[in-house]
């Protein structure tokens, strides 16, 4: 090595895709550069002029045009341009003009082709889609984590212990001792068949150790009790391709310890919660459980450390956004469960049958910290307010109040069961979106955004069931409807990305600042439940949505991994700030300085808003606005 | 009316210099180059062939110090060709000061297998044919070369040289600095490679290493010429 290429061969080393590269690539590329100076203002690139070379900023600023004249990216130092064009048809493609004094590093054809061909990782830095590498880079992330990759199936080291339902306990129980399980599964006769669509006929139950202590000792039941009376019949099960994560989180959600494993609809096995924990010892599960055994607010508050810790264990551990952001909704869900026992348990027995309600995004599973606590209550249509209401009222005093002190602040606009608008029969609520829907305003929609994501978490939640299939139909078959929350769904747009220590709104103008969920995930979480709503789909979370979505119709398969890939990764980039703001002892925020970003966060956080912008502009044209009120 | 230092210099006509210099040359490597001859005056710059120089010395006297080393890069106001960058390392016919190896970081096991002068300067001068010279303070590459070339060839040497900085001179020392100036501490500019760069927002190269020096100083044109002249501007209008 000359020491004259030193000076370029380390500034290339410091710059993607060039720091990928070996010191032979690097002394080669050093020593075939061609050099060019550019004033400010004056014209790099011309559309439809040929290309032969990379161009590699080694000072300066560039801004890159669309055919159209609109902006498309702004690049600075160690950033390159002009691969479109080489990879294409060795035309230029964007136009490309100096921002500032700047001073080119040109990178022969010859070479990028080369190193295009023979260095995998410098292709994939330079992949002619942007998205391509959005989806690299999400795909990445979460691949060494456990929970997230291995099969339920794996963990089956048995058939599963059955049980016939007209065996008696006692027998039951000496098969549970004999072969050492917690856990048998109970099985029709012959000719007596279950609910073909839970089990499909292989399975009429569960019983546990569990059951056995309640249900059978505690009450005193004769030990030739048939297995039929005291076994659970509505079984939660899990399949055999479902991730160890997803099936921890069925546990946590259905507080069930024990779980059959299903290929299709025959069980081939079970599984316990010590199953899962001994893959994977430290998690969001334990927070969970210390929350069921507090006794009081204060004692709730105690574990708030706890939440942030497995918050940041999960992101460290390479959690995928859906896995977080599941686990801290799961979280949040058990300390609204847990207040509401303790406020029955303060208050009595509720007077008529109640549902309460978790809105935004712990009901979509999106959730991550420092988020506001959006709740309401469903009453019973039997529900009489003023023989009634002031014990809700309590009760609803009592989980915000709590929900605070954990750390979920209140509601700025009020949408909390506290608010009598907010804690309603049934009846009530059906007119509520009923009217939205039909009749939409400036501030139905606002509600629709927030309400239309919606899951019970405590008491009959079938009301929650009904609620949610009421706004799927209706608002699938209501194209004015759809039209407004389309509008809406384009009022928060991206910026275009990053240059240097700022960002560029597409404007051009400067910012120091960006905030992740305002300018990123939550207008794609707009996007994404106008398509849900359109195509009536009942899932609340995202991703979910997309699938239902595609499974419509309403997007293509291509459109649709294109938003997952964007919301998970602002998603990511999101909750990785959080828990570094949380490992400096800061608050956590939403807000980021561009000089916290990595380069490659800013290449991928640019095509994810790329993505956004394009989906706000379909959804103009697919979605006709009408005037509202 | 005052009249700008430069503007009264005197350029010879280099193609027709050139010419002369040719018909009058002894030495066969020396009448090869004349022969190749220099551009016309009125060559737009935007056509120019242009080569880098940049001579590492011993010192700053070309009668008692010696050339070091020499790098060239060859370029036009469109593309600076690196690759085809040359460095050749000379053996010096004076002894080497434990300052200059400092300065330069050469050192006398570097210089130990380096051919003589009198076996670069035919290279050299085969590389330069055509070509319009490029330096930051000609003084040095002029009066260095015209000096091997007596002690190689008996004969000195002459060839059309661009001046970095000069052209900064041109801009930034045209008038002796006022009174009100002076009164008021105004530094007069300084007109220095890696201070010319920098107003033209041009990157910092670690100096003193003669390849890297003449790319700098290739970029520094570019520079000037994009801010203050244009392609079509003419060469006589340049060289000196």
């Amino acid at each position: 090595m000359q020491a004259e290429q030193l000076d370029i061969r380390e500034h290339l080393r410091r710059h993607p895709p060039f720091s990928l590269l070996s010191d032979d690539w690097l002394n080669t590329l050093a020593s075939r550069v061609e050099v060019a100076y550019f004033r400010a203002g004056s014209t790099i690139l011309q559309a439809g002029d040929p290309i032969e070379d990379l161009h590699y900023i080694r000072s300066g600023g560039v801004e890159i045009y669309r055919h159209e004249g609109e902006l498309y990216n702004r690049l600075g130092e160690g950033e390159i341009f002009g691969q479109l064009g080489l990879l294409m048809k060795g035309m230029v493609r964007f136009p490309a003009r100096a921002l500032e004094d700047t001073l080119i590093y040109f990178i022969p054809g010859d070479l990028f082709r080369a190193l295009f061909d023979q260095v995998g990782s410098f292709a994939t830095f330079v992949e002619i889609e942007d998205r391509t590498r959005l989806r690299q880079a999400t795909a990445n992330e979460g691949s060494r984590n456990e929970l997230m990759t291995t099969r339920v199936g794996r963990l089956i080291t048995r058939a599963p212990v059955t049980v016939s339902e007209r065996a008696d306990i006692r027998t039951a129980a000496a098969i549970m001792t004999e072969q050492n399980v917690s856990s048998v599964l109970v099985v029709p006769e012959s000719g007596d068949e279950g609910d073909p669509r839970t089990t499909g006929g292989a399975m009429a139950g569960i019983i546990t150790d569990r059951d056995l202590r309640r249900r059978v000792v505690a009450q005193g039941l004769p030990y030739d009790t048939p297995v039929r009376d005291i076994m659970s019949s509505d079984v939660v099960t899990v399949q055999d391709d479902q991730y160890l994560f997803e099936a921890l989180l069925i546990m946590l959600r259905e507080n069930v310890h024990h779980l059959p494993v299903m290929h299709r609809l025959k069980p081939i096995g079970l599984i316990d919660l010590s199953d899962i924990i001994s893959h994977e010892t430290q998690n969001s599960l334990f927070v969970v459980r210390n929350i069921f055994h507090q006794q009081s607010v204060e004692a709730l508050q105690a574990l708030v450390p706890e939440v942030k810790a497995s918050f940041v264990r999960m992101v460290n551990e390479d959690a995928n956004s859906h896995m977080v952001g599941s686990a801290m909704a799961t979280i949040g869900r058990s300390f609204k469960q847990h207040l509401l026992q303790l406020g029955e348990q303060k208050l009595g027995p509720p007077p008529v049958p109640y549902c309460f309600l978790a809105l935004g995004s712990m009901a979509r599973d999106e959730q991550y910290l420092r988020t506001d606590q959006d709740n309401a209550l469903v009453l019973d249509d039997s529900f009489v307010p003023a023989e009634h209401d002031a014990y809700f009222e309590a009760l609803a005093h009592f989980v915000c109040d709590g929900l605070a002190t954990v750390g979920y602040t209140y509601c700025k606009g009020d949408i909390m069961a506290t608010n009598p608008t907010w804690r309603q029969p049934l009846h009530v609520w059906q007119h509520y979106f009923t009217d939205w829907i039909r009749r939409p305003s400036a501030q139905s929609l606002l509600n629709s955004s927030i309400f239309f994501d919606l899951d019970g978490v405590h008491g009959d939640t079938h009301m929650a069931d009904q609620l949610q299939a009421l706004i799927a139909d209706e608002a699938s078959k209501t194209p004015g409807f759809l039209g407004c929350l389309a509008r809406n769904a384009q009022n928060r747009t991206p910026p275009l990305g990053f240059f240097k220590d700022f960002v560029v709104e597409k404007s051009g103008r400067h910012r120091n600042s960006i905030n992740l969920k305002r300018r990123g995930t939550a207008p794609l979480v707009d996007v994404i439940r106008v398509h849900a709503l359109a195509s009536g789909s009942r899932a609340q979370n995202s991703f979910r949505r997309l699938e239902d979505t595609v499974a419509a119709g309403f997007l293509t398969a291509q459109a649709a991994s294109d938003l997952r890939d964007a919301l998970e990764f602002i998603s990511l980039v999101r909750i990785r700030h959080q828990a570094r703001d949380i490992e400096a002892g800061r608050e956590p925020v939403n807000n980021i300085d561009p000089e916290q970003l990595s380069s490659f966060e800013r290449r991928n956080l640019k095509d994810a808003f790329q993505v956004l912008s394009n989906a706000q502009r379909f959804l103009k044209f697919r979605y006709r606005p009408q005037s509202t009120r | 009316m005052f009249r700008p230092a430069h503007q009264q210099v005197e350029v010879p006509d280099w193609s027709q210099r050139l010419t002369t210099l040719a018909d009058q040359a002894q030495s066969p490597d020396l009448q090869a180059f004349y022969s190749a001859g220099a551009v016309a005056p009125d060559t737009p710059l935007e056509q120019v062939p242009f080569t880098a120089l940049d001579l590492e010395t011993t010192g700053i006297d070309p009668e008692q110090n010696s050339i070091l080393s020499i790098g060239l890069v060859p370029f036009s106001l469109a593309r600076i060709r690196w690759g085809e960058s040359r460095q050749w390392l000379v053996q010096p016919e004076t002894t080497l000061s434990a300052e200059s190896v400092q300065i330069h970081q050469i050192t006398h096991a570097d210089l130990a297998a380096a051919p003589p002068m009198s076996q670069v300067l035919p290279e050299l001068l085969t590389t330069l044919r055509g070509q319009v010279v490029v330096v930051h303070y000609r003084a040095i590459e002029r009066l260095f070369l015209y000096h091997a070339a007596q002690r190689c060839y008996g004969a000195g040497l002459e060839f059309p040289v661009v001046d970095t900085m000069e052209l900064e001179a041109r801009v930034y020392r045209k008038r002796v600095p006022g009174f009100m100036s002076r009164f008021l501490g105004h530094q007069p500019k300084s007109i220095r490679l890696a201070d010319a760069r920098s107003r033209f927002n041009l990157p910092f190269y670690p100096p003193h290493h003669a390849t890297v020096d003449a790319l700098a100083s290739a970029e520094l044109l570019q520079a000037q010429v994009a801010w203050r002249f244009s392609p079509q501007t003419p060469i006589r209008d340049l060289w000196r």
